[in-house]
């Protein structure tokens, strides 16, 4: 196969990787009432029908809140964690550390139905809170991978000079530890909202009757009908989980330019 | 209070990691403002000592005193003491400024003072007008004279260098090994000297303790550690030695005769050890032995003939091993315009007060 051969065979992976993307989105400014090619014409009538549709709405807001929860609470817990892991020796160490990170592992469905069964046992409804627990568990572990590797690589001598120097232990971690980690914990957020954005195995099984993300939402229109809403919808969402890590990305860039 | 001000004392002090004891019994003193090496292989325990007078890793036993007291329980950030390290470790994210001033917005000083002492201090290091750069921006050379300034700026009771100069490059070595020497005296500032560099350790120490294995094997000045060195593993550890076997002929109160080896024989200066023993092991220099094709006249002087049998030319000098019956000497001579070349008889020259005598074999 030529140099040709290859760049035609890439530019056909490519398209069936983001055809279908690009034909959401080319259709959800289509004027016409239902989704054919070619389009008829320019339109953002559906996403002003997103925003009047009061179900959309409330699903949006539900994910928007669930995923800056959990991604606070697991990238905290994150940080803590990694700090013992990699910075302190205890027994039963290496067991914690695979206990934390096993939720990566194990399929959706599995850890679905296990936690449902956890709070049957301890007779609790299904709820937000325990909801918001589902989404931490599922996402903790890629904040703890992340930052695990990034304090790996911070050499310990920082955090001895700063002691010698006359911080303590909590005031070493604030001047010293938590700035040279950022990238990390930038990175960690961003993964926890994502992952819990996006979320949809997991989140049916969670949810309490009546409250729906914005997944589970688009998962609920379909099976009544493919309305074009549903076209622009997908947009915002694509926007959404593509968009903030792009703009994190280039954010990053331009700190540690303006700071290198 | 007891003591002079900046005076360290480490007494019986061990540590163990689980089964493996790094450091065995160590006794130590450093006199205010005095520049004290502890100079060793690694895995010697020497770092492990650095550590326990900082407060990195605590004692299994013995006591650490600064200026006459206890500090065992005391942490790290509440010593008060200058920490420089083999790689700098400068904190990347912050500017010079604020890398020197560090610690002393621990210490309340005052906005305008911390601006002047860290002028001061980087004027000591000799960096002024340093302050905004960050530590990317510098070569290893400044970053470690910032690491340095970073340390004195908080006048601390003891300096605590660990391998600070063994990431530079070999010509900046030199220059900074005479720089923080002057910098050390300048500030009269106890110090404690962590290296495996043996000629750094003879340059800049007032005591050289030499360690092995996690024992002090000898503590003194620098020429005493070098000339007289008190075990096999001192006189084999600094420069180039030969280590014999020898017994002992007869002895007076001035000179020892010395059996080498068949009907090689030495005098020794009875005050160079002990003599307790028939057996005993015999150290010389390699560049204390002289090396010639004649030598007149002796004074109790032993003159061993001998044939060339390796010859290591380094230019200004040259190292022989010289075959002295089955004895194979290290020997070190100045060059006159061409070494000795191999398989040349020679002949050397053992003066009594060069031979070191050290216990039983």
């Amino acid at each position: 196969m030529g140099n040709a051969g290859i760049r035609a065979f890439t530019t056909l992976v490519y398209l069936f990787m983001f055809a279908p993307i690009a034909v959401v989105v080319l259709l959800s400014f289509n004027s016409a009432q239902f989704g054919s090619f070619p389009i008829e014409g320019f339109s953002l009538k559906w996403f002003e029908e997103l925003f009047n549709n009061a179900a959309i709405v409330r699903a949006f807001q539900t994910s928007l809140w669930l995923a800056i929860v959990t991604a606070i609470v697991s990238t905290t817990f994150g940080i803590l964690a990694s700090i013992a892991l990699v910075r302190y020796d205890f027994p039963g160490k290496s067991w914690i550390n695979t206990l934390l990170v096993a939720p990566v592992l194990i399929p959706e469905t599995v850890l679905g139905v296990g936690l449902l069964l956890f709070m049957l046992w301890l007779s609790q409804p299904r709820s937000l809170p325990v909801l918001m627990l589902g989404h931490i568990l599922i996402s903790l572990p890629y904040v703890v991978l992340v930052v695990q590797a990034r304090l790996v690589g911070i050499r310990r001598v920082y955090e001895e000079a700063a002691l010698s120097l006359g911080a303590n232990r909590i005031q070493t971690f604030f001047a010293i530890t938590f700035p040279l980690l950022m990238p990390a914990i930038f990175a960690g957020l961003l993964f926890a909202f994502t992952i819990s954005f996006d979320n949809i195995t997991a989140t049916i099984f969670w949810r309490p009757p009546g409250t729906e993300t914005v997944p589970t939402q688009i998962y609920g229109m379909l099976r009544n009908s493919i309305s074009p809403e549903i076209n622009a919808l997908g947009t915002v969402m694509i926007v959404i989980t593509v968009g903030i890590p792009l703009l994190a990305g280039a954010l990053a860039r331009y700190f540690a330019r303006a700071k290198p | 209070m007891a003591g002079p001000a900046g005076a360290v004392e480490l007494r019986r002090i061990s540590k163990s990691f689980g089964s493996v004891q790094a450091v065995k019994s160590v006794d130590l003193t450093l006199d205010a403002g005095s520049f004290t090496t502890l100079l060793g292989p690694s895995g010697c325990g020497k770092t492990t000592i650095l550590r326990m007078v900082a407060g990195l890793e605590t004692p299994s036993d013995g006591e650490i005193l600064v200026n006459g007291n206890r500090i065992n329980e005391v942490p790290i950030h509440k010593r008060n003491i200058g920490l420089v390290f083999q790689n700098y470790a400068l904190f990347p994210h912050k500017s010079v400024f604020d890398n020197v001033a560090f610690g002393l917005k621990y210490r309340d000083v005052p906005k305008e003072e911390s601006r002047r002492r860290v002028a001061q201090a980087l004027e000591l290091v000799r960096l002024p007008g340093m302050e905004s750069r960050l530590p990317s921006q510098l070569s290893g050379g400044q970053q470690q004279r910032i690491a340095l300034a970073r340390a004195v700026v908080i006048q601390p009771d003891v300096l605590l260098l660990d391998e600070p100069l063994s990431a530079l490059d070999a010509n900046l070595r030199e220059e900074m090994r005479v720089e923080l020497k002057k910098i050390q005296r300048e500030l009269n500032i106890t110090t404690l000297f962590v290296t495996h560099d043996q000629e750094e350790a003879l340059a800049m120490s007032d005591t050289v303790v030499v360690m092995s294995e996690g024992e002090s094997e000898q503590q003194g000045p620098p020429e005493e550690v070098y000339n007289r060195p008190a075990s096999a593993f001192v006189a084999d550890f600094l420069g180039y030695s030969n280590l014999l076997e020898a017994r002992v002929l007869a002895s007076n109160g001035a000179t020892t005769a010395l059996e080498l080896t068949d009907g090689v024989n030495v005098n020794a200066d009875s005050a160079n050890g002990h003599f307790g023993h028939a057996q005993v092991k015999l150290v010389i220099r390699a560049e204390k032995i002289g090396i010639a094709s004649e030598w007149d006249g002796s004074n109790g002087d032993s003159i061993l003939d001998g044939t060339v049998a390796d010859v290591d030319y380094l230019g200004v000098t040259a190292r022989y091993f010289v075959k002295v019956g089955d004895l194979r000497l290290q020997v070190i001579g100045t060059i006159d315009e061409h070494p000795f070349r191999e398989g040349e008889a020679v002949k050397l020259r053992i003066r009594p007060r060069d031979c070191v005598v050290l216990g039983s074999a």
